[in-house]
């Protein structure tokens, strides 16, 4: 198939109107399977946490985690959905080995929640409310390994293996509105969707939401009509969308992709596409069956589930402080501008501060070393803020450390910069690395002395008042102490030493 | 409702049986396809009849038993071992199960 034509981006958005909806799976961290009691967890042995039941052998019947159902429910009311009193499961029929079964037990025209919205923040303050059509339960999939080929992708392969342990994961599939007149904004709208929606469920303590470890996937739909025309585009489907980054950057995509199609005079496929992280491009997949071809039919296996009202009023007592709620909690309380909490959220770094502060730090210094300082490391490393390898006590103990008296700045950095490097704790690197400031004053007035004798010209203007010359005594000090001295305390030392 | 699917009213045509056969993976040769859109007509036909019986007041159910909300706690039980959950596939590989090349489709 030929590369396809990808119309700049700007000239997208002067004749189109971008139509953006997104469907995001969160996989719940409960410690069973929805419909059986085979455990969750991540990176076991392939086939070792599954049942008869979610392998869909003869005889076996699911019954639901009652947590799984909490779970959604919660989600629901977080997102401001309405909580269906009834409702039933269904069978989504497909032919392929991923589900033991050949069919998903999903829910259908009966989903536990919807028509709710989520109120999203753009980088510049900007609010856009996101509806949200429907969050509904379903299971996850096992995992294929395909063999042969070039590519370990499908293509070529000359058979596949199966690993059932992810089968039957509790799954939420949380689907959005279409979101209109988002225009050049789209991929900036996606994005920022998909992190608030990230920061919610993980308040709520229902899923660990790791996109790297496919906790938390989404795909991105996306269909363009011609500028103010109204008329609703053919869309695609994306999947594989696999970081916040690849969100935005698969939406830009397929709208250089989609208004290709559309000037050469084309029609834009309805058809499933995958993400390419490499390139940032997306791929044919398959043409898309209608569901129709699913014939969705209810679970004659499981009972409905109606949740009574009070059950859903009991859920909704057990919310926690939600994340847009703590966050104007933390502004008032550091007492923050809107752009400097902005900065934070922008920067990722609000709960690593919030973290800090709660391990003994002043909030000022907290948030500027995460997001200055350490903000550049994580940049050169190319690692996000939370994954750079020093924790918010660790930072706190420096910070303590520095307004101890006992570490300046400059020492603190490169305390920092060996816990950064795998040294230790705080404490270990300043005795290694002999850190700690020159705090005995004997030493400092020898050097004191004698930055004062080599530059008497200077020294004089001291000792005739001028107090303001002493910054380069206090430089000629530091450099002489190869910066382990305390400014502050060398400068004391130097008006002392001079008399003025 | 898409043309070539199934629809309640009318007879069952060949060429959605051809459609239900490929969506379930089935090879039916052209004799068979005349032979069971007449079979599934007659079964069609049959499930009808319900309707004509059902009154306005009777609602559509799923389920024989009136039962709603019947859930587990969320604990877990013993799993099979590897090699249990192995012992009926036709063919394993590094206690994965083995499958054919899977054909044109990528989830
Ligand atoms: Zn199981």
């Amino acid at each position: 198939m030929s590369a396809p034509t990808l119309v700049d981006f700007d000239d997208v958005v002067d004749r189109y109107d971008p139509m953006l909806g997104l469907e995001v799976h969160v996989e719940l961290s409960t410690n069973t399977k929805m419909f059986c009691g085979c455990p969750t967890e991540f990176g076991a042995e392939p086939n070792t946490q599954v049942c008869p039941t979610c392998l869909g052998l003869p005889g076996s019947l699911p019954v639901v985690n009652r947590t799984a159902v909490e779970s959604a429910i919660r989600i629901g009311l977080a997102l401001n959905c309405d909580i269906a009193p009834w409702g039933r499961f269904a069978r989504k029929n497909y032919f392929y080995p991923d589900m033991p079964k050949n069919f998903q037990t999903s829910q259908y025209d009966e989903p536990i929640a919807v028509n709710g919205h989520l109120d999203v923040t753009l980088e510049d303050g900007t609010v856009v409310r996101v509806e949200i059509e429907r969050a509904h339960m379903e299971e996850d999939t096992g995992k294929s390994l395909h063999v042969g080929g070039a590519t370990g992708r499908i293509h070529g392969a000359e058979y596949s293996l199966l690993d059932y342990n992810r089968a039957g994961v509790p799954l939420i599939e949380i689907v959005t509105k279409m979101i209109p007149d988002t225009g050049a904004r789209a991929p900036e709208v996606a994005r920022a969707y998909v992190t608030a929606l990230r920061d919610l469920i993980r308040s709520l303590g229902v899923s660990d939401v790791r996109m790297d470890q496919g906790s938390m996937r989404c795909d991105v739909n996306l269909s363009l009509s011609p500028r103010g025309s109204g008329i609703l585009g053919t869309r695609s489907e994306t999947k594989n969308v696999n970081s916040l980054r690849s969100v935005e950057r698969a939406v830009r995509y397929e709208m250089s992709r989609h208004a290709g199609v559309l000037d050469a005079g084309d029609k834009v496929v309805q058809e499933t596409r995958h993400f390419q992280e490499d390139t940032a491009s997306t791929r044919s997949g398959r043409i898309k069956e209608t569901s129709e071809d699913y014939r969705y039919f209810p679970e004659p296996d499981l009972v409905p589930i109606a949740p009574s009202a009070e059950w859903v009023e009991e859920l909704r007592g057990t919310l926690p402080e939600l994340p847009w709620e703590r966050r104007a909690r933390i502004q008032r309380e550091w007492g923050l501008s809107d752009a400097e909490l902005r900065d934070l959220v922008n920067a990722e770094a609000l709960d690593l501060v919030a973290a800090t502060v709660d391990a003994g730090a002043p909030s000022g210094d907290a948030r500027s070393w995460w997001v200055s300082y350490l903000s550049q490391q994580a940049n050169t490393r190319g690692v996000v803020l939370d994954a750079l390898p020093i924790t918010p006590a660790q930072l706190a103990r420096v910070i303590e450390l520095v307004t101890s008296g006992e570490l300046n700045n400059k020492l603190a950095r490169q305390v920092v910069d060996g816990v950064l490097e795998g040294e230790g704790e705080p404490d270990e690197v300043v005795a290694k690395r002999g850190l700690a400031v020159v705090s005995d004053d004997g030493a400092l007035i020898a050097a004191v002395d004698e930055a004062l004798a080599a530059q008497p010209d200077v020294a004089e203007k001291i000792r005739g008042g001028k107090v303001a010359a002493a910054g380069a005594i206090v430089g000629a000090v530091m450099k002489a102490t190869k910066g382990q001295a305390d400014a502050k305390r060398v400068r004391e030392l130097i008006i002392e030493r001079c008399g003025a | 409702m898409s043309p070539d699917s199934p629809s309640s009213g009318g007879a069952i045509t060949r060429d959605e049986v051809a459609h239900l056969a490929r969506l379930a993976r089935l090879a039916v040769t052209d004799d068979e396809l005349g032979v069971f859109a007449g079979q599934l007509d007659v079964i069609l036909g049959a499930v009808a009849r319900v309707g004509e019986v059902a009154a306005d007041d009777i609602p559509p159910t799923s389920h024989s038993v009136p039962l709603e909300n019947v859930f587990r706690p969320d604990e877990r039980r013993p799993s099979l071992t590897q090699e249990q959950a192995l012992s009926g596939a036709p063919a394993a590989e590094g206690g994965r199960f083995r499958v054919p090349q899977i054909l044109g489709e990528e989830q």
